[in-house]
This record gives C-alpha cells, structure tokens and sequence, in this order.
C-alpha cells in the first residue's frame, strides 16, 4: 500500500549509477527531498525524465534533491538492469541520482505502483506530495505543474495546496 | 484491409491510441471493424510477437515497423514523435501512412 500523506520517509541504502551506496540520511541537509520511482524502458519515464533534469538544476541550489529509483524485475525487464541504468544515466547527462532497489524492498516500504511516481518530502521527512510530477507526459500541454508547486511551497515553509495526484505511467514491475 | 489492436491491461496508453486509431480510420473514411486483442502473459506476447503495449497492425504490418522487432515483452512501447521525443502512443501521421 502506498504510504500517506504525512508519513515519515521510510529508510533506504541503495546503490546508486554512480558506484556509491546512497542513504536517505545522506539527503538529511536537504529542505526538500523527492523520491521518485523511475526505470529506463518507460515511455512515460522518458517523457519526463527532461523535466526532472530541469527541476534538480533550478531548485538544486535551494535545498532540492530529487532522488531516482528504479525497482523493475531486471530478469524480466533487461533494458532496466542496473547495467542499463548507469549507461541511460550517463546518456541522458542525469544531474540527480539514481538509484537501484533490486531486491524490490524499498519499493514495498513506500508501495509505488508507478513510473514516474513522485514522493516529495519536506524538511522533517513528512511526505507533503505524491502523485505526478504535472498534468501532461507532452511538455507543451502541461497546465498544472504539481510537483513544482510542491516544492517552491515547502521551500517557502508551507504545505502544498495540492497532495495528492494520480501517477500516470507505466507499472512498476514486481518479481514473480 | 485487417486491423489489428492489440494491447496489454498495464499500460494506461491504449484507450488514447484506440480513440486516435478511431478518429483516423473515421477521417479516411474507412469503414472496417478492428480486431482487438488483449495479452495476458509473456508466453502470449512471444506466441503473438507482441513488443508492447499498443501494438497495431493493418493486414499484418505494424503502424511502426522499427519497432516491431523489439523484445515481445508486457510492457508500454516507446513510439518516436518525427522530432524524435518518446511517446507511447503512435504518431497520427504513422497512423495514416499505415492506412493509406
């Protein structure tokens, strides 16, 4: 099930594309921290992925970090092995990172169903928004920018006028 | 002329690439009933050489043939815009040039 609104960020030590092992507690010194379930083989993903680039690179220096993990069975799902992901990332020029969850328990503990799928936590791990990162997967038809809102409020010391939206996207694949 | 629409549950990207298919077999007028299909399993999607979800097809060739020999797979299909961005559903344009 997926977690609720208010709800402390549940714990993870992942490796990430980089070669380092990334904690939740690394992103401690952040204001504002997004979770976001991702993968490589997604349409939906990669009609966004350009828009999380230009998020990490506006709010980056404000106290954002948006944080990218991909659960897909990659037994099932080559194209989202971990291999792949260091080499999309390195494409793609991510400015964020990326994380693995092979063994699919952090995405248990959060309960994503979605990629993308955005959990936005504020300064005391509260998560403060979920849902979409806007209200279109074409750049040019996006009317609400959900997450952008969210941040810019958090940043500003107040709670997102929206919490919750529906992720839409590709489902996340779970092992057999 | 034969269509068929093929598509899988886990992806939320076929009633968008039916209306699509719908609104451009109406423009052109052609009046044929399309066969629709929905895959259930890996070993269908391999039986059917399904590589995503939707995949059409008109008198068994698919609207985009670079894609079609991608892994049979239960997952969306990445479809390209002319400008090159992903999309997961087909562009009206290979719509039409598959009908024409």
């Amino acid at each position: 099930m997926t977690i609720a609104l208010a709800t402390e960020a549940p714990p993870f030590d992942l490796p990430g594309v980089d070669g380092r092992q990334h904690t939740l507690e690394d992103y401690a010194d952040e204001p504002v921290l997004a979770v976001v379930w991702s993968c490589n083989h997604c349409p939906y993903v990669q009609a966004w992925e350009g828009r999380m680039i230009e998020l990490q690179r506006e709010f980056g220096d404000r106290g954002f970090e948006l944080v990218a993990i991909s659960s897909n069975d990659a037994d099932a799902y080559p194209e989202d092995s971990f291999e792949q992901m260091k080499a999309r990332a390195a494409g793609q020029g991510f400015n964020f990172d990326y994380l693995y969850d092979g063994d699919q328990s952090v995405l248990e503990a959060y309960g994503a169903e979605r990629t993308p799928e955005v959990f936005l936590f504020d300064g005391d791990r509260r998560l403060v928004y979920h849902g979409a990162i806007d209200d279109s997967r074409e750049e040019d038809e996006v009317t609400q920018r959900y997450l952008r809102d969210a941040i810019e409020a958090v940043l500003a010391g107040e709670d997102p006028s929206v919490g919750d939206t529906p992720a839409v996207g590709c489902s996340v694949k779970r092992k057999p | 002329m034969e269509i068929e629409f093929l598509f899988w549950e886990g992806c939320p990207s076929h009633p968008e690439a039916r209306q699509l298919l719908d609104d451009v077999l109406a423009d052109q007028g052609v009046d044929v009933e399309v066969t629709v299909r929905e895959v259930f399993t890996q070993a269908e999607a391999e039986e059917l050489r399904f590589p995503g979800s939707p995949t059409i097809r008109v008198d068994g060739r698919d609207v985009d043939p670079d894609g079609a020999s991608a892994r049979p797979a239960l997952n969306c299909r990445i479809y390209h815009k002319a400008d090159g961005r992903p999309s997961p559903v087909p562009t009206r344009e290979q719509l039409e040039a598959a009908l024409s």
